[in-house]
């Protein structure tokens, strides 16, 4: 029984590094309806800035973190300056593409400067082993999970008690309605994808943190996407819950069903879990009804 | 001037049902032929034929079947890598297991595909958009981890295994002049194929269900029997790319040989060529494949030679500008400048 709690909870935690992922997605298609298959791409970016920017040019973390973070600001605006803006009004099937395309550039752009070798990234997170009655924890993921309460917490206050956060809301609700009140939806475009950019530089953190920076990293974006199904494309705590359920189904599955049908399950078993509740509800858990029924 | 054509002069259905209307287009076409099936087997290295010509034949077969689902029937796929590598595995085990002659194997290969291409495309009944890039997302990691179990490798420690050589009709393709024409005599017949679906019935309904299903369905098309359709038919081409791609190119399967990134090549040949254009399919592969022998050369050519690192780097960054760069400009891909093209030289030199 302790270890089906012991893999319990390891699956909550990843599930949690999963959410994290999701959570830019969500923000993204929220405020401008493109499905963002970039921000996994991102995350490595922002990684591969931190961790380079430490190892290579020996720039301290609390530095390097800011920098990154300007840097994501900025490339928010060169996405929406050079892409998006070109493609309003598209089909969301093309905006699609064109994040596939994003996902590329940006990866290799990354790779062109830093390499595709594998680097280590500790901004000094504690890790040590902690028992707790019988039961084993890693410190690291009680403060991942702690950093992730505190940015849900602090992205819920900016959505809903912020100026800006009303902007995006209204944007979401209505592009033309809201550019007919005097919303700008450029600045509003870059303002969306440069908080996902700060998700995604936290994400980087974490996964940096406990696998190492290296361009393999970006395959968490097919981790992602389950994620975000079952959530709904639309809800930040439907990411969380979403990424909890996933994380734990899949290491409970890897433990308990890997033996039986062969290993390595892991890498489809959260489309399973996504795809059998959306054949009960295709807008996922707290997903708004978007779905045409054809 | 180069096209010389004045009015409509067509007398018989056959005239207005040709693919290639035009007289200088049919001595084009009849060219590129001729210096497909002569001129380049005698000139070209086995080098050249094996790394350059092969992939890109087989590859434009794949985007060929991929752009019949994307292009033109609207459903958006994640997922050809993993359905080349069913037909691949699946042409294998017939060929290991059973007795039966390479052509059927190449059929029954091409159809299982189908098959899987079905079931995974049941989702597109209720779903669409993102949702169904996600589910054929699922359908290759799925069956890339279904192929790797021992059975299909016929319990082979190493997990890879070496194709058989084809025979077709007694002809056996050994040297890479033979896997040329096989691929190409195949790539021929498979784009006359699929280009005349396109002008079909079946071909117009996809189109109707890719501009507005809603509007589709009231005017008689069942969007079911459509899409699954478009699944079915798309996943055979794929399928026999797999096959093409295992026995003739690679020479030795490894499911992990078609993982997401093959998705993502051949999905960039659709859109970079022409989504909804067989040509483009075609001229998009060519462009796929040349692009990092472009990259080869042209640094060194200019004096900045690159590593082989920093090639693929950049390889990947450039594709990634370049699907952007064609999304935004011209959606229809190079496919649809080479229409603008010939539009142009049907008034050359005095345009009104």
């Amino acid at each position: 029984m302790m270890f089906f709690f012991e893999v319990l909870i390891g699956g909550l935690m990843s599930g949690i590094m999963y959410a994290l992922v999701a959570l830019g997605f969500v923000l993204i298609f929220k405020a401008s309806g493109v499905f963002n298959f970039a921000q996994a791409a991102m995350v490595l970016f922002a990684a591969m800035f931190m961790a380079g920017m430490y190892g290579d040019w020996g720039v301290p973390y609390w530095l390097a973190i800011p920098i990154t973070i300007l840097l994501m600001i900025g490339l928010a605006w060169v996405i929406e300056r050079f892409v998006l803006r070109h493609l309003v009004n598209q089909e969301p099937i093309i905006m699609f593409m064109a994040t596939i395309g994003i996902f590329f550039a940006i990866i290799g752009f990354a790779e062109i400067i830093w390499g595709s070798r594998s680097r280590t990234l500790d901004v000094g997170l504690p890790d040590d082993m902690l028992f707790i009655g019988d039961m084993l924890f890693q410190q690291y993921d009680i403060v991942t999970a702690l950093m992730v309460a505190v940015l849900v917490v602090l992205l819920m206050i900016f959505a809903q008690k912020t100026r800006m956060g009303r902007v995006l809301r209204a944007v979401a609700d209505d592009h033309q309605a809201a550019q007919s009140v005097g919303i700008k939806l450029s600045t509003v475009w870059v303002v969306v994808w440069s908080v996902a950019g700060v998700v995604a530089v936290v994400a980087g953190i974490v996964w940096g943190g406990s696998l190492g920076v290296q361009p393999v990293m970006v395959d968490v974006a097919f981790k992602a996407l389950p994620v975000l199904l079952l959530g709904g494309l639309t809800s930040i705590h439907g990411a969380i819950i979403a990424g909890l359920i996933i994380g734990a189904g899949e290491a409970l599955a890897e433990v308990y069903l890997g033996p039986i049908i062969g290993g390595g399950i892991d890498n489809w078993f959260a489309y399973i879990i996504a795809m059998a509740f959306m054949v009960w509800r295709p807008e996922g858990l707290f997903g708004e009804k978007i779905i045409e029924r054809i | 001037m180069i096209y010389r054509e004045s009015g409509q002069f067509k007398k018989t259905y056959e005239a207005d049902q040709a693919i290639l209307p035009l007289r200088t287009d049919q001595i084009f076409m009849v060219g590129v032929l001729l210096v497909a099936f002569l001129v380049i087997p005698m000139v070209a290295s086995n080098y050249v034929m094996n790394a350059l010509l092969l992939p890109f034949l087989i590859y434009a077969l794949a985007a060929i079947g991929l752009n019949l689902l994307v292009g033109y029937c609207g459903q958006i796929s994640l997922g050809t890598g993993g359905f080349m590598a069913v037909g691949a595995f699946a042409a294998w085990n017939l060929a290991t297991r059973t007795e039966l002659p390479m052509p059927v194997i190449f059929l029954l290969a091409g159809l299982i595909t189908a098959g899987t291409g079905v079931l995974f495309g049941l989702p597109a009944l209720r779903i669409k958009g993102f949702y169904l890039a996600v589910t054929t997302l699922a359908a290759q990691f799925f069956l890339i981890w279904l192929l790797q179990r021992p059975w299909f490798n016929n319990y082979s420690p190493t997990g890879v295994i070496s194709a058989p050589t084809v025979d077709m009709f007694g002809w056996t393709v050994d040297s890479v002049t033979d896997r040329y024409y096989l691929a190409l005599i195949i790539l021929v017949i498979m784009a006359l194929i699929a280009k005349n679906i396109v002008r079909s019935s079946t071909g117009r309904k996809w189109m109707a269900i890719r501009d507005m299903d809603v509007a589709a369905e009231i005017i008689g098309i069942r969007p079911m029997a459509t899409k699954l359709k478009a699944f079915a038919v798309s996943s055979f081409f794929i399928g026999i790319a797999g096959v093409l791609w295992g026995f003739l190119y690679l020479g030795q399967l490894e499911a992990e040989a078609f993982n997401i990134y093959v998705s993502f090549d051949v999905l960039f040949m659709i859109i970079i060529g022409g989504l909804g254009s067989i040509l483009g399919s075609i001229i998009g592969a060519a462009f796929v494949v040349l692009v990092p022998i472009f990259l080869n050369v042209v640094p060194s050519a200019i004096g900045l030679p690159l590593g082989t690192a920093m090639i693929s780097y950049v390889e990947i960054f450039i594709f990634g500008v370049l699907i952007i760069f064609f999304l935004i400009v011209e959606p229809h891909g190079i496919a649809r400048l080479w229409s603008i093209v010939k539009q142009k030289l049907r008034l050359w030199p005095f345009p009104y």
